[in-house]
Order: structure tokens, then sequence, then C-alpha cells
């Protein structure tokens, strides 16, 4: 940092650069010159006087302010010195000959400081006075100087505006500075003497130096400094870009400053503000979007159709209910209701159907969008301990409990990692454990099955039961089914987590295994009760046909009799209320009901699992702990854990229960809504005041896909027996939308016939045309077959680019440790050591050697500073210069992986003085 | 400002803004919230910049230090002694850094600070241990941390001095998926 360099020389460089200048000044001068001359010096003197003034006024209000001002005072006069030295060499030579001069320079220099001209020239007076003297030169290129001018401004405000990196602003600084100081020493200024005894070289200079200044002060706060360095780098940079601002711009360049600066501000504030975000992660953040965003699309979705929500009396659904809007058998057949023809049946359907199509969408959807925001995964694996040794932790936890949360969620990560890391290393008698993982796979295969025969068996008695009459049935006989259901889900999946202990999976792999088991009991036992069902079904439609052959016969001799004995052909309906006709048996309710007293068994067995098995057990634990024998809450019955797999699983088929029994029971749907928002607060409540986190928390997934996919899976499997339904079962003659018809759809070839223009029905035969749709169906595949191709080749090429992204990155990291750009960084780090913050950063190492004379004089002056003393200034520099010795060593040709000691090629070993910057500074190369 | 009792100048307003990430108003309620944890001390007027230091122990005590594992070594890195007394510059300074406008540069910086215990500029072995005892509250066994300690060295120390440079953290940050966002 040249900044501070410069700042470092304190009065007695510039009494000695004012020696100096005395000395230049009493050099003989041509005749003409020697006037000029002479106000310069005034001018000078004036200009010393009038800053010494600004300081003093400022001392009033800032305390180092004079010092600031003195310095870059200082810093001034040692460039006019510079001028100086250069008219001594060429002392006996004309104005004109200077000026010839510069041009001789160079044309790009010459170029820039008559640029620089014109600037002052536009902006001074006495600058126009001389600009008369030359106008014949000048006047020809003015006109493209000043669009130059223009040009230059603007570059260097994009520069200030645009927000580097603190290296690189570093890097240009030093370069800048160098440039500066090869213009100030090579133009050789003629007009020194009549434009406020500045040089266009040292204006263009100036110029570029307050840019710097300005770019600096805007880019402060992202710099890795004390606060107090900070403040004091601002004060003297916003008094430099003042004074000079204030002599080059009037008062314009201010404007523009400040214009500058919130630009910056807002610049810098808008990206990082508008976004919000995290300070560090959140671990559990992936497990809560689960929850969130299955609670959140089963109200979405079943929210489409806001139905009625009756109270039930809940296990007595046969009552009331069954004939109320909650199930199939409410709705009539009437083709349109009312004056907008309102078309029951067919919304009916196209609903049900519907709802099938949209699920599936937003679940697709969904999971497309997760596999998005999953993102690269590239860089998985390669840094998993680092990652969260330095990342875990979040910054923004204030709250004990949660921290206790976060310390014990940190462990168990640890704890995964570890786990992980010993099962790449484990490797054991192979042979007992494939024995064992078949043995518990045969178990598992057993229990399976097992509860579907049981389930069954339990549909099969149930249907007996059903015969018999409903009075003589106890609670029990009548709920039979739905209470053997609740109970294989509340007893095998533990069941199966014992049986895992014999497979010695990895704890990830295990839980997919444990998932992967409570799923196919879920899903085996709603297949088996199903298939129960539908025997069920089967037998009804056979009643039904039996129900309604005795209807018709019934009818028929009712008419007979009619017209036999009233004779007549006129005969009015049969006069029996609707409550006495006989009904068939309606088999969509009888499903329907089926699945609302799941759903509601359902809804006890979690609740009251909930209240006893948490709520109970934590009172117990909490309270009897005062006078038990042993330590309750760390020894056996212990708090319950919140299975956070285990509730997801059961969310997931709590939904496929009513994707399934949407259809037949349409106010199962506002149900579930009731029971989705009242479980979350309740399991919230237990969660919060009941459970312990997980032991051992291993998510299944890193992404939400995993249960994503199985909310798939499950929405397709209870599709099927839905979709089976509609298309094949006769719905019942005297009950339903759809009483009456041969199938459900014919509802739609009715609309399309009747309520349709002919066209329409004529393009959907076409369209369902078997040679259309096979066609169709091909194409399909096709197309399924090219996407798939492309993805793949796509993978490939993503593979292959992120290998060498890899490959460039390990070069880049070669090289880099070889540059010396990370100097700066280091500086900055040793900077924020205690007591550091005010002590300047050492000019930059192995400065050429022509310029070294001239820095070395400003060296070993220290300015006074608080709390900064000489000696502790020695160690600094020193200190400095090892630290960032590292850099100066050979290139890495081998591979990082195996360890040498270091020493060779490397630098000075890195002894135990080092690290503090005690020992001697390492060659420079 | 306004109509109580002058606590900083304009300037002194000015250059606080210029030099953080926080407005006029935010860096009020930072002096508020110094001038709580230490209401004799603190003065409320501080147009003078007094040279006021807090101990670490009371800056430590605020709620949003409270529950951080790393509450001493963030204040000690901010603080101009490294004894974890702070001035209201570095106080300010530590909050600027923290605050969620501060870029992903400084933050990685201070964070390598941070987790420097033995202030030597590299992130050695002991750095990593003392880490991670913070961070699982020394629940893991010795052998564990162990384990962890050389695994995170293996995976970050690119150029194999088995400590961990400025760079290296760089680098390694720069990868995570969780740092800062």
């Amino acid at each position: 940092m040249d900044i501070d360099g410069e700042l470092d020389s304190g009065r007695e460089d510039e009494v000695r650069w004012r020696d100096r200048n005395r000395k230049v000044k009493l050099s003989p001068r041509a005749g003409g010159r020697n006037g000029k001359q002479a106000t310069s010096e005034e001018e000078e003197e004036e200009e010393d006087e009038a800053q010494r003034k600004r300081a003093h006024k400022k001392k009033a209000k800032v305390q180092d302010s004079e010092e600031e001002d003195e310095e870059e005072e200082d810093e001034a006069q040692r460039k006019r010195a510079h001028k100086k030295k250069a008219k001594v060499q060429d002392s006996e030579e004309e104005d004109e000959e200077e000026e010839k001069s510069i041009k001789r320079k160079g044309p790009k220099a010459a170029g820039r400081n008559k640029k620089a001209v014109k600037q002052v020239s536009e902006e001074e007076s006495e600058e126009e006075e001389r600009g008369k003297k030359r106008k014949g030169r000048k006047l020809t290129s003015k006109n493209q100087k000043e669009g130059q001018n223009k040009e230059k401004k603007s570059d260097a405000k994009g520069k200030s505006d645009a927000k580097g990196k603190g290296v690189k602003d570093k890097g240009n600084e030093k370069d800048k500075k160098k440039k500066n100081a090869k213009y100030s020493s090579s133009s050789s200024s003629g007009e020194s003497g009549d434009e406020d005894s500045l040089s266009e070289g040292e204006i263009a200079a100036q110029k570029e130096e307050v840019e710097e200044k300005k770019k600096l002060i805007a880019t402060l706060r992202n710099k890795p400094w004390r606060m107090k360095r900070r403040l004091k780098l601002l004060k003297e940079c916003q008094a430099f870009v003042e004074k000079f601002e204030g002599a080059l711009g009037k008062g314009k360049g201010r404007k523009l400053y400040a214009y500058k600066v919130i630009m910056a501000k807002v610049m810098m504030g808008l990206p990082y503000g508008s976004i919000p975000r995290k300070t560090v992660p959140r671990a559990q953040q992936a497990k809560a979007m689960d929850y969130s965003v299955l609670l959140d699309f089963g109200v979405r979705i079943f929210g489409v159709m806001p139905y009625l929500s009756t109270l039930l009396s809940l296990l007595k659904v046969q009552g009331y209910c069954k004939y109320s809007v909650l199930f199939y058998g409410y709705y009539n057949d009437e083709r349109t209701i009312g004056l907008l023809q309102f078309r029951l049946p067919l919304s009916y359907l196209l609903v049900g159907v519907g709802i099938f199509g949209y699920s599936l969408m937003v679940v697709i959807r969904t999971m497309a969008r997760n596999s998005d925001e999953g993102g690269d995964g590239g860089d998985d694996g390669q840094f998993t301990f680092t990652f969260k040794m330095f990342t875990s932790w979040d910054y923004l936890i204030g709250n004990p409990e949660t921290a206790d949360n976060k310390y014990a969620s940190i462990t168990t990560s640890f704890k995964e990692s570890i786990v992980d890391e010993q099962e790449n290393q484990k490797d054991e008698n192979i042979h007992l454990r494939r024995f064992l993982r078949v043995l518990a796979n045969l178990f598992i295969l057993c229990s399976l099955g097992g509860s579907g025969f049981l389930i069954y068996f339990v549909v099969k008695r149930s249907q007996d039961f059903a015969k018999l009459d409903q009075n003589t049935l106890s609670w029990y006989e009548k709920n039979e089914v739905e209470v053997v259901m609740s109970l294989l889900g509340l007893v095998c999946p533990p069941l199966f987590e014992t049986i895992a202990e014999l497979e010695e999976y990895h704890p990830r792999i295990a839980l997919k295994w444990q998932l992967g088991r409570i799923f196919a009991l879920f899903l085996g036992n709603l297949y088996t009760f199903l298939f129960a069902l539908f025997d069920d079904v089967n037998e009804k439609l056979e009643q039904e046909k039996y129900i309604k052959n005795a209807t018709i016969w019934g009818l028929k001799e009712y008419y007979a009799n009619y017209s036999t004995f009233h004779n007549t052909t006129d005969i009015p309906p049969p006069e029996i209320p609707p409550a006495d006709v006989i009904r068939g048996p309606c088999w969509e309710t009888d499903v329907g009901i089926e699945f609302v007293k799941l759903t509601v068994s359902d809804i006890q067995v979690t609740y009251l699992t909930i209240l006893i098995g948490d709520f109970v057990r934590a009172v117990i634990v909490r309270f009897l702990n005062y006078c038990w024998c042993w330590d309750l809450e760390a020894g056996f019955p212990s708090y319950g854990e919140f299975d956070i797999s285990g509730n997801v699983l059961g969310l997931i088929f709590n939904q496929g229960m009513i994707w399934m029994g949407a259809f037949y029971a349409p106010g199962l749907v506002g149900l579930n809504v009731l029971r989705l928002l009242s479980s979350m607060y309740y399991q919230c409540w237990a969660v919060m005041s009941c459970n312990v986190p997980h032991e051992r928390v291993f998510k299944a997934s890193k992404s939400n896909n995993f249960y994503m996919g199985l909310l798939l899976l499950v929405l397709f499997l209870s599709l099927l027996p839905v979709v089976y339904t509609i298309m094949t079962l006769p719905p019942s003659s005297d009950c339903g939308p759809f009483s009456g018809r041969a199938q459900m759809y014919d509802v739609v070839m009715e609309t399309i016939e009747k309520d349709l223009p002919a066209f329409i029905g004529n393009i959907f035969t076409y369209a369902t045309n078997p040679g259309l749709i096979i066609p169709a169906v091909l194409l399909m595949v096709l197309a399924i077959y090219y996407l798939n191709a492309t993805s793949k080749n796509y993978q490939n090429a993503n593979l292959e680019l992120k290998r060498k992204m890899q490959m460039a990155r390990d070069e880049e990291k070669n090289r880099r440790n070889n540059k010396e750009s990370t100097n700066q960084v280091m500086h900055d780090l040793v900077g924020l050591l205690p007591n550091r913050s005010l002590i300047p950063p050492p000019a930059e190492e192995a400065p050429p050697p022509d310029s070294m004379s001239e820095k070395g004089s400003k060296f070993p002056k220290v300015a006074k500073r608080p709390g900064a003393a000489d000696n502790v200034k020695g160690v600094n520099l020193q200190k400095d210069v090892s630290l960032a010795a590292p850099n100066s060593r050979a290139a890495v040709t081998r591979p990082p992986g195996p360890r040498v000691p270091p020493g060779n090629a490397r630098g000075p070993p890195p002894g135990p003085g080092r690290g503090r910057g005690r020992g001697a500074p390492p060659p420079k190369c | 400002m306004g109509n109580k009792q002058t606590i900083f100048t304009d300037e002194q307003f000015e250059a606080y803004q210029d030099c953080t990430f926080f407005t006029r108003k935010e860096i009020l309620q930072l002096h508020g919230r110094f001038h709580e944890l230490a209401p004799h001390l603190v003065p409320l007027d501080y147009t003078n910049q007094p040279d006021i230091r807090l101990p670490l122990a009371l800056i430590v005590s605020m709620p949003e230090l409270k529950e951080n594992p790393f509450r001493n070594r963030i204040v000690e890195v901010f603080s101009e002694d490294g004894q974890g007394n702070l001035s209201f510059n570095d106080f300010v300074d530590m909050f600027s850094a923290l605050c969620e406008t501060a870029p992903r540069e400084l933050k990685t910086i201070y964070a390598f600070k941070i987790y420097d215990f033995n202030v030597d500029n590299f992130l050695c072995k002991e750095d990593l241990e003392k880490t991670l005892n913070r961070l699982t509250k020394g629940e893991l066994t010795p052998e564990e941390v162990n384990l962890v300690c050389s695994k995170a060295m293996e995976e970050a120390d690119l150029d194999g001095d088995s400590k961990l440079s400025f760079s290296d953290f760089e680098n390694m940050i720069s990868k995570a998926p969780d740092f800062l966002r």
C-alpha cells in the first residue's frame, strides 16, 4: 500500500525536500524565466500557508487532520522537487525547447500530458492565459482532446464504480503509483511557473490519485482492516479528495463523488440486501422442507374441491353420514341442474379424474424444480469434513434450546460422517453378513406376507359380519379391519427396525431399506384391502342385480295389477315415501365409507400414539424421575424421539388414501384438510414439548426428491384402482350421479352427443380410433427414447466438463500458490493481529532499483503514531516480509499427495518462530 | 441526533457510514446496544471519541453472541488488543463484518481469523481440534476428533504442508454451498 508509505514520511522529509527545493530555486535561470520562477515560489509559499490555515481549521474539528494535510503537502512538494531536479539538468533550455522535450519523451506520455494540460486550461484562468500563448499549436487538436478528456474521465469513473476486490485494487494502485512516479519525474514541466506550480503530468497523476482515493473510499468498508485504520484512511482520503478536487474540479467533483459513493452503496447494497439468506447453514432445513412441502401440497390439492365438512360422529359413519354430501350416493343423476345447466354427473367425473391429472402435474413439477435446485453436486464429497467444520454453525442462533439442538445435530452429522468413513475402511466376514442379510429379508417377507394375509382374512370376516344384524355386533367387530390395519402399521415398523439390526448396513442405506419396507407394508396392506374390497364390490353387484330385477318385477306386477284393477293404461307411479324405497347396496358409497373409516381410524391412532407414546411418557419420565431407582431421562424409557422419515411416510400414505377415496367419498377431502391442519399444530406442540431429536439423524437423501418420488409412486398406485373401477365396473343403478348408465364414462359421450356440435363428436370418434391411438403411443415411445438418449449424452458431457473444470482448478491452484497475489491478503491478515491496526503495511517488496533510492529515504522515518513504537515497527516489517515469503518459492511440480518434510523448494521451514514473524526475513529472489 | 443529546457529529456519522455497511440509524442503534452493555462506563456523548473498551465478558453476554460456540474468538478477533476488549470502533467493526450486506470475501477473511485460534495465520491441527470441540461441545471421543481433523486437513490442504493457509481456506469456502447463502 503506497498510500501509507507516503503517509509515513513525516516532517523531516518535508524539511529535507524543502531544502532541496531552495537549492534548486537558487540555481541560475534564463532571464525571462526568472521572474516566473519567482512568482511560482511565491505561489508555492502562499499555497503552503493556505494549506496550513486549512489544516488549522481542521484541527478544531478533527485531531489528526493537520498531520495528514501536511503529509499530503509534503507529497506534493516532493513531486515539485522532482520537477526542479529535472530543471537543474536542463536549466539553460528555453521554454519552447522544454515543450519539445515533452514531446520527445514519447508520443504517449506527451499526449497524456497535453490532455492534462487541456483539462487544466479549461478550469484555470491562468492556464487560459498560457493557453493563448500556445494557441497556434494547440487549436488544431483542441477539440479532439476535449473528447479524449471526457473519455478518460468516464473511464476513471467506471473504474472507481466497479467494485474491485481488495487484491486487485492494490495491484492497480501499485501500477498507478509507478506510473505517477514516472510521469512526475519524466515531465520536465516548463509551465510549472505559470500554472499554480503544477505540471501537466502532475495534474494527470493527481487526477488519477484522486480517483484512486475515491475508489478506496467507496470500497473501504470491504477491506479487512481495523476500524481505527479505516477511519484514519477515510479521513486522509477525504481530505485529499476534497483538497484536490477543489483545486481541479471546483466543487463539481464533490457532487460527482457524492453521487459515486451513493452509487457504490446502492451497487453494493442491492445484490446482498435484496436476497434474504442465512449466514451459515441450517441442517434441519431439508427435513423441514419435506414436511412443509407435503402439508402445503395436501392443502393445495384438496382445497380445489371445497366441500361441506360434516362433523362426524367418528365411528358411526354408517349412520346419518352415509347419506350425506360426504359420499358418492348423495349425488343424483339429474343431467342438468338449475338455470345455468350445471351438469353434475359430468363435472363429478371430470373433477374426479382431474384431481389425478393435477396432482401428477404438481408432483412432477416439484420434482423437476427440486432436481434443478439440487444443483450440480459435483463437489460433493470433496470437502465433507471441512464444510461441516467451518460452515455448519448458524450464526443467527440466539435461543439456548435451538443452540443445543444445533450442537446435537452437528455432533450427529459428524458422527454420521465418521461412520461413513469407518464403513469405507471396514471389511469383515462377508459370508456371514450375506447370510444374515438374506435371513433378515426372509423375516421381513414373512411378516409382510403375514400382515397381508391378516388383512385379507379380516376383511373377509368383516364381510361376514356385515351380513349379520348390525345391532348384535360389538364395536370391535364393526371396526375390525381398521383396527387391525392401524395396529399393523404401529407394530411392523419397529419390528422391521429390529430385524434390520441383523443386516449391519450403513445407516443411510439401512434407512432406505427401512423406508422401503414400511412402504411395501403399507402398500401391501392397502392393496390387500383393495382386493378384498373388490370381492365385496362384486358381491354387491350381484346383489344389486338381484334387487334391481326384483324391483323391476315388482313394478311390473304393480303396473299389471293397477291396470287390471282400475282398467286404465294411465298408470301413476307407485306412491311410496322415498325412505321406504327398496334400495340397492350402492357399492360406491360402501367403498367410500371404507376409506373414510380408514382415514378416521388413522387419525385416531396417530393422535392417540402421540398422546400416549409421547406426552404421557414424557410426563412420566419427567416427574417420576424425582423418585425412581434409575435415571429415567437418560435410561430406559427416556423421551420419545421424533421420527422424521416415519412421519413423512405417514403423510404420504395418508395422501394416497385420500387420492383413492376421494372419488367415492368427496367429503374425505374436507375431512383431510381438517386433519392436516389440526395435526400440524398438534404435532408441532408434541415435538416441541415432549420429543427429543433423533439420536442419529440420517437424511434419506439430500434432495427432497426421494420423498417426492415415493409420493409419485403412491399417486400412481392409488390412481390405478380408481381408474380401473371407473373404466370397468358398472355404476349402481339406483344411486350416484351415474345411475342408470352402463359405464361411468358414458356421461362424457352423452355430453358430446347432446351438448356439443356434431363435428366435435366426429373428431372424438376419429381421435379414439385405434388407428390413431397406436401411432400416437408409438410416437411417444420414440420421443421418450430419443429424449433419454440425449439426456444421457448431456450427462456424459457434463461429467467430462466437470473433470476438465477440476483439472483447471488444480492447475490454477498450483499457479496461485506460486504467485504473489495472495500477498495482500496476508498483509491484511497480519494487520488484524492485535494492536497492529495502524501499522502501515510494508511497501511493495523489491522495488525497482531506480526508485529504491527515493523510497529508501521514506522507510527509516516512522510517523509519530499512538501505540506504535519504532521498535515494534521494525519487527513488523520483518514479519511481513517473512510472511510474504512462501510466495517466493519455486513452482510446485508434484501433486500434493505425499508429504515430504517441508524445506526444499518451499521457502523457509515453518519453524515455531516463523508464524510469529520473529525469524529473519528469507532471501528474496 | 435530533431532539435528544448529540451522540455523534455528522462527520462521525459519515465516516462510520463510509467505513461500515450501516446506516445512520443502525449506528445509533449499535451505540445504544454498546451503551446498554455498560451504562456507567460508556458515555452517551461520543463526539470527542472517548477511548473506552468493554471487556470480553460483557460483549459475550449479548444475546447475539451468547449461544455462539466461537463467541470468544469472534470478540478477540475484532478487538484491537487481541484480548477481547472492544472499543466502540471495534464493536461497530464486528457487526459490520457480521452483517448480511458484508461481502463474502470479507467474511471469509474474518472467518479464517476466527478459526485461527493460535493467531499464526494458519489453521493447523490444533485449531481444527478446537473448532471441532466447540462445535460438538466436546462430545466426540479423542479418536473421533483426531479422525475428523486429519480428514479435514487432508481434504482442504492443497499444498501439503499439513496446515491450512488462507488460500486453502478461501478455496474451500468458495465451494461451500452453505457459507453465506
